[in-house]
């Protein structure tokens, strides 16, 4: 006769709302699981989608996620040139925030070359982006529908496509438009700027002795179209051929001075240990907290139920009941509890990590991970109630 | 032979200034079938000779012998398995009826049948007959809480009686009942020891109980000051 389980019929409300009261403590547990792998598959979702071998950078920098980083577009004529190296892509990234239906309204752009590397990995809605001017393809999460018009930067996008589970390392959703598009949002000053900042430079140029006004004039908007240029990139990207050594290809890279190639592995790095390590620790010791906290809360449930039950247990003795059935009857009702509420967490966690406004990725060796913990939890627990009915005498069954 | 064999059964609490003596030289010996009350007023050592008996109390000195097994010489002989003595010799009952209460009336019964290894199916078929011979067919699935007390003490005698025990032995039994109650829970006792060839040791101060035990033993201060015989 199983004595847990028909103590947990006799007491079954009692039961079931501590169970509940655990499971949801375990789906909190769960959760934190699930965002921190959120947190590095968001981190590394462009990494990832962008499918690229090398990613070169602003020199000193770590760009373009974990620092800024401007280098020009047409240095990607030269990696191109690269042996070894099939395919390079200028990308520009930029965060913008504005305002839409009276609510901030924050996302990530991407400019990508059509045809390139880094532009949308998956159309779910719509199309991709056919014009080289005034279209957009925005993550489904932005929840602007197909055809509707963005204005940025002074000028209206229509929307043609929806990407989906697409976000920043900082958790927004991305947009891509074309390079193009992009860097003018990203660098092209407005009409009034550009009209101040020329007549600056024409009354700087005017001022100097060595030029005629004739020459002056002339210099004027040669100067100015180059300091206004807009062909900037924030990161070339090359793929390489099948075989390349990578090391070289990097190598060679470097040595060109005002650039940094990072490899994938560098960027991960960056991106892991740089930007989400902090963020790790803190739901990793969050997580190690509630665990203590659910080791504590079924120690007292168990500890509680064993005290209510000594003089059974004391009777149970007397009557020449073995240990390992006493022993069982708390360690398996110990073992029950843990194993529901994880239920409970599990279910919870199931029907509710899409509704979180960040992703939260519930990987299965980390949920195996969570319930080896959670058993090993529950023995600890039952360890206390075990010592406890273990000391109880026979005697004190018997007495009023 | 005798079902209960006791001679200079001594237990004494404590050391010298604090030495308490509860049971002082207790001799006497209970033959199977025989109803037997232990009187005597509170602190006398009634209940500490039958925790003795019933192997919860090691006695400090004498000998104690159940159904021909020596269960204890100045003390319990060391590896003696106090728990399977318990299971297959002794059945115990309370004043307080002690029974489980997350278990049915059936499954106060199978427990004590389980422990002496009994298959589930058989303690069940068991328990139900025991259960039905002492009127309580109509509670088999009731929780302790929906008895009576005269239905609760006749579920705690038929799980002292499940597994045929050679002594019975019961503290207080009547104490928590009226008197009709008493007196049917006395004579349903008087009939088992007959019909189970067990000898009952009853611990009482009820003596309104008396007439129908085969022996009394009156206790004072930890020792036998009178045995009757009716």
């Amino acid at each position: 006769m199983n004595l847990a389980l028909r103590d947990i019929r006799h007491n079954r409300s009692r039961f079931v709302q501590t169970c509940l009261g655990l499971g949801m403590l375990l789906g909190v547990v769960m959760s934190m699981s699930g965002i921190y792998r959120g947190l590095f598959a968001d981190a590394t979702g462009i990494l990832t989608t962008t499918a690229a071998d090398l990613w070169v950078v602003q020199q000193d920098t770590s760009g373009p996620f974990a620092t800024t980083s401007r280098i020009p577009e047409d240095i990607k004529y030269r990696i191109r040139a690269v042996p070894g190296i099939v395919q390079a892509s200028a990308l520009s990234f930029q965060n913008i925030q504005s305002e839409r239906q009276g609510k901030p309204f924050r996302f990530f752009l991407i400019g990508y070359e059509q045809g390139g590397l880094g532009g949308p990995p998956e159309i779910i809605a719509g199309r991709a982006i056919r014009q080289s001017h005034y279209e957009i393809v925005v993550d489904r999460a932005m929840k602007i529908p197909v055809g509707e018009k963005l204005r940025l930067a002074g000028d209206d996008y229509t929307v043609v496509g929806h990407t989906a589970k697409m976000v920043s390392s900082a958790g927004d959703p991305v947009a891509y438009v074309t390079l193009a598009d992009a860097q003018k949002i990203q660098f092209q000053d407005d009409d009034n700027a550009i009209r101040n900042n020329r007549s600056r430079l024409s009354a700087q140029i005017t001022r100097l002795p060595l030029l005629s006004p004739g020459q002056a004039k002339q210099l004027t908007p040669r100067i100015s179209e180059i300091t206004g240029s807009t062909h900037i990139a924030n990161t070339v990207v090359a793929r390489l051929a099948p075989g390349t050594n990578l090391a070289e290809v990097q190598e060679r890279i470097s040595r060109w001075n005002h650039f940094r190639p990072l490899t994938v592995a560098d960027q991960k790095r960056i991106l892991t240990e740089g930007m989400i390590k902090k963020a790790k620790m803190q739901l990793g010791l969050f997580r190690a907290i509630l665990l203590i906290i659910s080791g504590v809360i079924i120690s007292l449930i168990i500890y509680t139920m064993t005290l209510d039950k000594l003089r059974v247990i004391a009777t149970l003795k007397l009557i020449g009941t073995r240990n390992r059935v006493i022993v069982g009857l708390i360690l398996q009702q110990s073992l029950l509890m843990g194993v529901v509420a994880y239920g409970i967490g599990f279910t919870l966690i199931n029907l509710t990590h899409d509704k979180f406004p960040r992703r939260v990725d519930l990987v299965p060796a980390d949920m195996q991970l969570l319930f080896g913990i959670v058993i090993l939890i529950c023995v600890a627990a039952s360890l206390v109630g075990i010592r406890k009915a273990m000391r109880v005498e026979a005697a004190e069954a018997l007495g009023g | 032979m005798y079902a209960v064999q006791i001679e200079g059964l001594t237990k004494i609490y404590g050391h010298g200034d604090t030495e308490v003596v509860a049971l002082a030289d207790a001799t006497f010996a209970v033959a199977p079938g025989e109803l037997v009350a232990i009187l005597g007023p509170s602190g006398s050592g009634k209940t500490t000779l039958l925790t003795t008996i019933g192997l919860v109390t090691e006695p400090t000195r004498g000998k104690v012998v159940l159904d021909g097994e020596l269960i204890a010489e100045d003390g319990w002989p060391p590896g003696l398995d106090l728990k399977r003595v318990r299971r297959e010799k002794l059945g115990f009952i309370f004043q307080s009826h002690n029974l489980i209460p997350f278990l049915t009336t059936v499954e106060n019964v199978m427990i004590a049948l389980e422990n002496n290894g009994i298959a589930p199916k058989e303690a069940r078929r068991q328990s139900i007959a025991l259960l039905e011979s002492l009127g309580l067919g109509h509670r088999l699935d009731h929780y302790p809480a929906l008895l009576s007390g005269g239905e609760s003490q006749r579920t705690a005698i038929a799980r002292a009686l499940a597994n045929q025990p050679r002594v019975i032995l019961a503290d207080e039994p009547t104490a928590a009942l009226d008197t009709e109650n008493g007196k049917h829970v006395m004579a349903l006792l008087k009939k088992l020891a007959v019909e189970n060839n067990s000898a009952i040791l009853v611990v009482t101060h009820d003596q309104r109980m008396v007439e129908g035990f085969d022996r009394i033993f009156t206790f004072s201060d930890g020792r036998i000051v009178n045995e009757q015989r009716n």
